[in-house]
C-alpha cells in the first residue's frame, strides 16, 4: 500500500527540484504530443529549446527572449507577491491593455510634440493605469469583500472590449487610411521605447523588469512588509494577531502587480508592438501565472522562469514556421508545465510511504 | 435606432437560449462546490466539450451524440484537475487555472480542422399544438431539447441535495471534510465524482454554445461564460433555483445587449459588449454580503492524515 505522509519540514530539495522535473516531464509529454501530431519529437524539441539560443539564426531570436521575457518577468513579479499571500489578481492581461491604453494615451495625446518627458509621462500613466484598474478588484474586496479572483478576471474581458472601442475609435490614426490602430509610437521619437544597446533586445521594459526582481527579493527578505505577505500566507491568523492589516495587504498587493503589468503594457506598446490595435493583446498576462508559480513565487526563480516560458514563445514560433507546428500546440506545452509542476510538488510536502501502515 | 425591431417574444424565446450555457455549467460547478471543491477551470472544461461535441456532431451527423461526447469531454478534463486536488494535494485555485488555461490550448488545437463547418441542426422538441399557441408556444415550446433537459437538471439536483441521503453525504464532505471522513465516508471518492459531474455539465454547457447558439466553431468562443458561470454559483448562494434565476438573468443581459447592438442603439458595440461582465461585477458586489451560505470547507485541501 502506497501512502502519502505529511513532512514536517517542506524539503528544501523537492522545493528546488520539482520546477526542473516539471520541465523535464513536460519535455517528455509535450514530446509524445509532437509524436501524436505526426511530427519528429526529437526534432520539435531541439527547434524550440535549441533554435533560438544556440542555431544558425540565433542572433536575430535571442534579443526576443529579452523582448518575450521582460513583460511575463514584469507581470510575474507582481502576481507572486499576491500569490504567496493568497491574493488572487489573476486579471493581469487586463491591466497590461490598460496600463498600454494609459500610456500610449498620453503620447498620442501629445502627438506630435518631441520632449525629453514624455516618455517618463507615459511610463507614469501606464503604471497608474494598471493600478487603477487593479484597484478596483482590491478595493470591492476590502470594502464589500467581494471576490478577487472572478472581478478581476471579469475586468480582463471589459478591458479587451475598451480596447477595441480606443482602437477602431478615439485612438485611431487619423492618417491611417481608415484601417483600425493607432499612429505607430516607434516612428515617434519622443515615445519610442527604443533599444538602449541597438539589436540587443535590451529596451526599458527589459531593466523594468531587472530592477522589479531586485526589489522584490529585498522586499520579501529584508523588509518588514515582505514578512507580512509571507506570514499571511502560511498562517493568515497568526499575521492578524501580529498586527498585520489584511486589507492594507490586498491594497498592496493588487496595486503593485496592477502597476507592474501596466508597466510591462506601456513598454511592450511603445517599444516591440508600437501600436494600440484590436488584438494587441497576446495572452503574457495569463502566461506570467505560470511563470510565478514555475519560478516558486521566488523572484530569482520567476526570472528563470520568464527565461524559459519565452523560450518556449520564441522556439514555438519557429517550429511553428519550419516544422508546421500549431500554435496552439505549444499553448499546451505551456499549459502541462504547469500542470506537472502542481503534480510533482506535492513531494514538497509530502512523502511517499511504502508498505503497511504502522500501527498508531 | 430603431426599439421597434426588438421583438420581445422573440427576445424571451432567446433569452431561455442565450441562459442554458451558463445554466448547464453553474448547476456542474454549484454540486462541485457543495462538496467543498473550487474548480476554476470551468472555462477550459467548457470550452473543450465545446470542441469535443462540436467534432462529433459534425463527424456524426447527431448533435445529441455531440452533446454526450461533449459531456465525456469535460468530464475527462475534469479528472486531471481531481488527481492534482484530490490524489497530488495541490492549491485548488492554481490547478483550477491550469485547467483552463490547458483547456483553451487543447481545443484551439483539436479544433482546427473545423473553423468554418457547419454543425448538423438540433431539431426542437414537438410539443404538437403547444408550440401553436400564441406567443407562450414561441417563448417556451420552440426549443432544442438539451434547453428543457438544462431545466430537468436544476430540478434534480435541487431535489438530490434537499432529499437524498448521498446529496447528504455530498453536502456533509463539503462543510467538514474531516468529520465526514471520521463518519467512513470516502472523501476523495465523493469529490472526484462531484468534479466530474461538474466537468460533464460544462462541457455540455459548452457544446450548447457551440452546437446551438452560435453554432460554429471559433478559438476561445465561450468567451467568459465559464467564469459568468462560478460567479453564478456565488450570486445564487449556492441553491440550485436560484442558480435558474440568475442564469436568466445574464441570459437575458446577453440577449438584450446583442438586440441593441442589432437596433443600432447610440452606445458603440463594445459597451454593450462588456456589460454582461460589468453587471457580474456588480452583482457579486451586491451579494457579497451573503457568504455564510457557503461551504464551510471550500476550497480546502483534504488529507486523511491519521
Amino acid at each position: 500500500m502506497i501512502r502519502l505522509v505529511k513532512r514536517p519540514q517542506p524539503s528544501a530539495a523537492w522545493s528546488y527540484g520539482a520546477p526542473l522535473l516539471a520541465v523535464l516531464a513536460t519535455i517528455l509529454a509535450g514530446g509524445l504530443l509532437f509524436f501524436f501530431l505526426g511530427k519528429n519529437p526529437g526534432e520539435a524539441i531541439a527547434t524550440i529549446f535549441w533554435e533560438p539560443l544556440f542555431g544558425e539564426f540565433a542572433f536575430f531570436y535571442r534579443p526576443q527572449l529579452l523582448i518575450k521575457g521582460a513583460p511575463l518577468v514584469l507581470i510575474a513579479i507582481g502576481l507572486s507577491l499576491g500569490f504567496k499571500a493568497g491574493i488572487w489578481n489573476i486579471g493581469a492581461e487586463g491591466q497590461y491593455i490598460i496600463g498600454a491604453l494609459c500610456g500610449a494615451g498620453v503620447a498620442l495625446a501629445m502627438y506630435p510634440l518631441n520632449v525629453f518627458w514624455l516618455f517618463p509621462a507615459m511610463v507614469l500613466a501606464g503604471a497608474l493605469g494598471g493600478w487603477a484598474w487593479a484597484m478596483i478588484p482590491a478595493l470591492l474586496k476590502t470594502r464589500f469583500g467581494t471576490n478577487e479572483i472572478l472581478v478581476s478576471l471579469m475586468l480582463v474581458y471589459v478591458a479587451e472590449q475598451f480596447l477595441a472601442s480606443m482602437s477602431l475609435g478615439l485612438m485611431k490614426n487619423p492618417e491611417g487610411f481608415g484601417f483600425p490602430g493607432s499612429r505607430n509610437l516607434q516612428q515617434y521619437p519622443a515615445a519610442h521605447n527604443a533599444e538602449i544597446i541597438a539589436n540587443t533586445g535590451l529596451h526599458w521594459g527589459v531593466l523594468a523588469a531587472l530592477i522589479s526582481v531586485i526589489f522584490a527579493y529585498v522586499l520579501l527578505t529584508r523588509h518588514r512588509l515582505g514578512f507580512s505577505i509571507r506570514v499571511t500566507g502560511d498562517a493568515p491568523r497568526a499575521a492578524t494577531f501580529s498586527g498585520v492589516s489584511p486589507k492594507r495587504l490586498v491594497i498592496f498587493c493588487l496595486g503593485t502587480s496592477g502597476a507592474l503589468a501596466g508597466l510591462a503594457g506601456l513598454f511592450e506598446v511603445a517599444g516591440p508592438a508600437g501600436q494600440v490595435t484590436i488584438d494587441f493583446n497576446v495572452g503574457y498576462g495569463f502566461t506570467a501565472i505560470i511563470v510565478a508559480f514555475l519560478g516558486r513565487l521566488h523572484p530569482v526563480g520567476i526570472l528563470l522562469a520568464g527565461g524559459l516560458m519565452a523560450l518556449t514563445y520564441i522556439g514555438g514560433d519557429i517550429a511553428q514556421s519550419q516544422l508546421g507546428l500549431p500554435a496552439a500546440a505549444i499553448q499546451i506545452f505551456q499549459g502541462m508545465l504547469l500542470f506537472f509542476l502542481l503534480a510533482i510538488d506535492v513531494f514538497t510536502n509530502y512523502r511517499l510511504q511504502i508498505g503497511r501502515q504502522e500501527a498508531a | 435606432m430603431d426599439l421597434s425591431a426588438i421583438n420581445p417574444v422573440l427576445l424571451l424565446a432567446a433569452l431561455l437560449a442565450a441562459a442554458t450555457p451558463i445554466l448547464l455549467a453553474a448547476t456542474g460547478e454549484l454540486i462541485a462546490e457543495k462538496a467543498g471543491v473550487l474548480n476554476l477551470g470551468v472555462e477550459g472544461m467548457m470550452i473543450t466539450g465545446a470542441i469535443c461535441g462540436f467534432a462529433t456532431a459534425v463527424e456524426t451527423g447527431s448533435p445529441l451524440l455531440g452533446f454526450a461526447a461533449a459531456a465525456v469531454g469535460g468530464a475527462a478534463l475534469s479528472l486531471l484537475f481531481a488527481f492534482l486536488t484530490q490524489v497530488a494535494l495541490a492549491n485548488q485555485v492554481a490547478s483550477g487555472l491550469a485547467l483552463t488555461l490547458f483547456g483553451l490550448g487543447l481545443s484551439a488545437l483539436l479544433g482546427q480542422s473545423y473553423v468554418g463547418v457547419k454543425p448538423p441542426r438540433m431539431e426542437d422538441v414537438n410539443f404538437g399544438p403547444l408550440a401553436d399557441i400564441p406567443l407562450i408556444g414561441r417563448i417556451f415550446f420552440q426549443h432544442d431539447l438539451v434547453l428543457y433537459l438544462g431545466v430537468v437538471l436544476v430540478a434534480s439536483v435541487w431535489a438530490f441535495l434537499k432529499y437524498t441521503r448521498s446529496g447528504l453525504i455530498l453536502k456533509a464532505v463539503g462543510e467538514n471534510h474531516d468529520a465526514a471522513h471520521a463518519l467512513g465516508y470516502k472523501v476523495v471518492r465523493i469529490r472526484t465524482l462531484a468534479i466530474m459531474f461538474g466537468g460533464a455539465c460544462a462541457g455540455a454547457g459548452g457544446a450548447y454554445i457551440s452546437l446551438v447558439r452560435v453554432p460554429q466553431w471559433t478559438e476561445g468562443m465561450t468567451a467568459g461564460v465559464g467564469w459568468i458561470a462560478l460567479a453564478l454559483v456565488v450570486f445564487a448562494s449556492w441553491k440550485p433555483w436560484r442558480v435558474l434565476l440568475g442564469a436568466y438573468l445574464f441570459g437575458g443581459i446577453t440577449q438584450l445587449q446583442l438586440n441593441l447592438q442589432g437596433a443600432g442603439v447610440a452606445i458603440p458595440v463594445e459597451y454593450l459588449a462588456m456589460s454582461p461582465y460589468i453587471i457580474t461585477i456588480v452583482v457579486l458586489v451586491l451579494l457579497s454580503a451573503d457568504k455564510a451560505q457557503a461551504p464551510a470547507s471550500l476550497g480546502r485541501t483534504f488529507h486523511a492524515s491519521q
